[in-house]
């Protein structure tokens, strides 16, 4: 009996450590029909988005999702435009989170990954955008 | 009871709690697996959707924009590149 316990004892320490590790490594997916549309379609609108990011009228909120910071910076005929493509954008923004938490098999995800969204769209963003940060907008230079 | 006998029981108690530890880790490897959050591999598919929908160039895309990124590692530039 006594032989037996000890190799028991570390197989189970080696599973332990083993479990922990082989996820740690994993990636998560974002190459699904679902996702692969929401990003096409953000693609396509984004286009039509940067001018106003550029301007400013846009920008890029802590919420991972996008704001009109300033209506009047842009021209009165394309007001409603500019406000039809913000709201897309977010609705799809949020789609986009919650399918890559569903995608990956945690829908609990969803807050960090719109967290992790939100910084990377703000890190990102090039020189000239306004992102939100802890204490307000800035525009980023 | 001889010596050797006690003794007998003594590592028995001890593979006892070796064993319960290892089980104890086990159940909480198990635990962990199902709240970890991949904080790098979210953050890693992040830039890959912003790549894509901001279409930004892999090759334009400033490392230096990326405050809290690793510092770059000590891989040297491809042999292949020295003239």
């Amino acid at each position: 009996m006594k032989p037996l316990q000890l190799p028991s004892v570390i197989v189970a320490l080696l599973l332990a450590l083993a479990s922990g590790l082989a996820f740690a490594q994993a990636n998560l997916e974002i190459d699904t029909p679902a996702i692969r549309a929401l990003t096409d379609a953000m693609k396509a609108r984004h286009t039509e988005l940067t001018p106003f990011y550029e301007s400013g009228a846009v920008g890029q909120a802590a919420s991972g999702t996008l704001a009109l910071r300033d209506a009047a910076l842009v021209p009165l005929p394309q007001r409603g435009r500019v406000n039809g493509l913000v709201a897309a954008e977010n609705a799809d923004r949020a789609a986009l989170y919650r399918e890559i938490a569903r995608a990956n098999g945690h829908p609990e995800w969803e807050a960090d990954i719109r967290a992790t969204f939100a910084q990377r769209f703000s890190a990102r963003a090039p020189d000239g955008w306004w992102v939100e940060g802890a204490s307000g907008w800035v525009r980023k230079k | 009871m001889t010596p050797v006998a006690a003794m007998g029981n003594g590592m028995k108690a001890v593979n006892k709690i070796v064993w319960a530890t290892g089980m104890a880790g086990v159940l909480t490897a198990c635990v962990t697996i199902n709240i970890y959050f991949p904080a790098a591999a979210a953050e890693k598919a992040a830039d890959r959707v912003i790549d894509e929908v901001w279409q930004i160039e892999k090759d334009s895309a400033p490392p230096a924009a990326k405050p809290g990124d690793k510092p770059a590692g000590d891989k040297p530039a491809g042999k292949g590149e020295a003239l």
